[in-house]
């Protein structure tokens, strides 16, 4: 078994006073895919943007741990240079900011941060493109503002480059399969795959199993209502795909009665 | 209002406008005339306060509580220390500086002016463009009513002319330099140009305001732009003089038929600036875009008053004019729209964009549309707004720091004017000048 690259105990988080996350349980271990699927406002991107350090949320009990450390005690700069990084169900567009600035300041701030070598425009140059490969993006895509005017499908492809160039330990893709077309699906679970080593794993947010066909996953988890509430192997998503939620919470109801 | 203040309101005008004999008494008689009778229209003319519609978000109080004086000939050190950096490789030796209004021969470099264009000034040329400089002369201008045009018309100690020939087309840029230097003394500046690009001509022209040493200057500056038939003109206006100074610029354009005129004006600088702008389309098929980038902070007031006067048929302008506000200053935008009755199909885009940076910051944004033609298209719009938290938290995601986000978004503002400046080195100054602005700014908050 890898070690243990993320452990969620308990967590407890509030947005806008309103308690969302109540008793999270998770933990991910290298060289794993985890699959978080549940219902529409059951928590994912809550739990997803907070992991990532978004201002808006605010732990109220339990703990984070990455690599063995608090991971709440970093800022959001912090978390990604350490190797966290969330690929964003809603990707934001920068007017103004070209891609490819944009993605070199980001991978020489990380780089500098891990001692890495920093690259000059052309140099970076070569090693976009050769990144581009694996998103089947145009290169093009380069010189437009970022996400700006995309398509839904060009975006997600975008922070699968991102994660590319970055090379996260623990990524967590949010309904990066969402609006894509089947050759898009193909393309950006293949770049994930490719990016897959003993080192480093995946939480896939996701409401459809076929994204599950491509990217398998060792562990699929319902959450409900803020916290996970089943966990199976890949078999779980069949399941859910095939009978729909209400199974599950009849089932957890019944536990919770005896 | 009692006698007292009536007697304040005046001095200030008259304590200046009384010196244009002396400025005058190497004048032609055609220019002597023309200070006479605007030095006339000063004595009839108010000093502006904020009673009056054009001044009601900019208070000149604090400019007419001094006592200025106009500024003296004054020769620099040439080329003195930083004056490398103000030069532009494009326009090395197609140069005119003038300092304090008065024109510097020993900075100026006119090797590389074409033939077909005339870069010159105005004392320096006897009689020889007299005839073009009084037919246009404070013609364009509104001398009449607008007291700071008529101050500086009476006062202006030379002025810079730039002519180009009719189907001259000239590569090289034009760059006009004036520098305002700080005394002992408060004193006015006036610079003064005369820019007429003939028939189906095209040239672009920087001209460009900074400000050297510590202190309280005033330049009041007029520019008169004739674009003729068929002519085309890019004009890039820079101005970043001291914060101590009080900046007042009036530029009138007219265009003849089928004439197109670009323009950029970038504020930077000044305690307080104020920026008129007037185009007035006076043939059909003219087109005119007018943008404006004002980054402004500490206590900065930077006010832009343009009018785009449709006064003919098939007419276009466009105007994006955007504002970065910081710290405790004060943008002002007031953008009018005119489309004269039977100068249809025009069309008419404005945009003022602005970003306040901190919550003491502030922007007095106004579009005003005089449409009296029915057939035209007309589209205008105004946001006011801080950076975007969301943007903030994308580019912290993916490693940036807050502070290396904060700069990138509004450098990123400030982009979509400056990268449209034709310049390569100008553009580049600029960029290095707002990172490090916005850099400095996000470091003492
Ligand atoms: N910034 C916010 N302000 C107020 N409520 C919020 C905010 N963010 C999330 N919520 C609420 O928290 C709940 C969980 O939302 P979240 O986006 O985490 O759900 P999700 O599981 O990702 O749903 P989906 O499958 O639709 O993406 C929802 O009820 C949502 O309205
Ligand atoms: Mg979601």
């Amino acid at each position: 078994m890898g070690k243990i690259l993320l452990e969620v105990r308990n967590l407890h988080a509030t947005v806008a006073g309103v308690e969302i996350l109540k008793g999270f349980d998770l933990t991910v271990r290298a060289g794993e895919v985890h699959a978080i699927m549940g219902p529409n406002g059951s928590g994912k991107s809550t739990f997803s943007k907070l992991l990532a350090g978004h201002p808006a949320y605010t732990v109220t009990g339990g703990e984070v741990l990455y690599q063995g450390e608090n991971l709440l005690a970093l800022s959001a700069e912090e978390r990604s240079r350490a190797g966290v990084f969330l690929a964003f169900q809603y990707p934001v567009e920068i007017p103004g900011v070209s891609n490819a600035s944009f993605l070199r300041l980001a991978y020489n701030t990380v780089q500098k941060q891990r001692g890495g070598e920093e690259l000059d425009p052309l140099e970076f140059d070569d090693l976009v493109r050769e990144k581009l490969k694996l998103v089947e993006m145009e290169a093009s895509f380069l010189e437009r503002s970022v996400n700006e005017g995309f398509s839904g499908g060009e975006k997600k492809r975008n922070e699968i480059l991102q994660m590319a160039l970055l090379e996260p330990t623990l990524a967590v893709l949010d309904e990066t399969d969402s609006g894509l077309d089947i050759d898009a699906l193909r393309i950006v679970a293949g770049g994930v795959n490719k990016l897959l080593n003993p080192g480093n794993a995946v939480i896939l947010v996701t409401h459809y199993q076929r994204l599950l066909n491509y990217i398998t996953p060792q562990f699929v988890h319902v959450m409900e209502d803020g916290r996970i509430v089943k966990t199976g192997g890949k078999e779980l998503a069949l399941e859910l795909e095939e009978r729909g939620y209400d199974w599950v919470r009849e089932e957890q109801a019944a536990r919770q009665l005896a | 209002m009692s006698a007292v203040q009536q007697i304040n309101r005046d001095d200030f005008l008259d304590g200046l406008v009384r010196c244009w004999p002396d400025v005058a008494a190497q004048d032609a008689a055609w220019l002597k005339a023309l200070r006479a009778r605007a030095a006339g229209r000063v004595a009839a003319l108010h000093f502006p306060d904020r009673r009056d519609e054009e001044w009601r978000f900019t208070d000149l109080s604090a400019l007419r509580e001094l006592n200025f004086e106009p500024a003296p000939l004054q020769k620099l050190q040439a080329p003195f220390a930083d004056f490398e950096r103000l030069i532009f490789p494009e326009a090395a030796a197609t140069r005119l500086v003038f300092v304090n209004g008065h024109y510097a021969p020993e900075l100026s470099d006119t090797h590389d002016v074409p033939p077909g264009v005339t870069l010159a000034h105005l004392k320096g040329q006897g009689a020889t463009h007299d005839l073009a400089a009084s037919t246009h002369l404070a013609q364009h201008a509104d001398v009449n009513h607008e007291v700071f045009s008529a101050l500086n018309t009476s006062l202006f100690p030379d002025a810079a002319l730039l002519f180009i020939a009719q189907d001259v087309v000239c590569e090289r840029p034009l760059h006009l330099l004036f520098i305002s230097t700080a005394q002992q003394t408060p004193l006015l500046s006036s610079p003064r140009c005369l820019i007429i690009s003939g028939r189906n001509s095209a040239c672009t022209l920087i001209e460009e305001y900074v400000g050297l040493g510590e202190g309280v200057t005033f330049t009041n500056a007029v520019s008169e732009i004739v674009v003729e038939e068929g002519a085309h003109m890019q004009h890039v206006r820079v101005q970043d003089e001291g914060r101590e100074a009080f900046h007042i610029a009036n530029n009138t354009v007219t265009l003849a038929r089928d004439a197109h005129y670009q323009s950029i004006n970038v504020t930077l600088g000044a305690r307080l600036s104020r920026y008129t702008l007037g185009v007035v389309h006076h043939g059909p098929g003219t087109e005119c875009s007018v943008d404006g980038l004002a980054l402004i902070s500490g206590r900065q007031l930077a006010d832009t008053h343009s009018v785009i006067d449709h006064a003919a048929s098939h007419g276009k302008s466009t105007q994006l004019n955007k504002c970065i506000v910081d710290e405790s200053a004060h943008a002002v935008f007031n953008g009018k729209i005119v489309v004269r009755r039977d100068a249809q199909l025009n069309d008419a885009r404005q945009q003022s964009r602005n970003l306040l940076l901190s919550a003491r910051a502030r922007v007095n944004a106004k579009p005003e549309l005089l449409i009296l033609a029915d057939d035209v298209k007309c589209a205008h719009g105004a946001t006011v707004g801080q950076l975007d938290e969301e943007q903030i938290f994308y580019l912290k995601c993916r490693g940036l720091s807050e502070t290396a986000a904060r700069n990138l978004l509004t450098y990123a503002f400030a982009a979509e004017v400056v990268e449209k400046i034709p310049l390569v080195s100008l553009k580049t100054r600029l960029r290095a000048v707002i990172l490090e602005r916005v850099h400095a700014s996000t470091e003492t908050a």
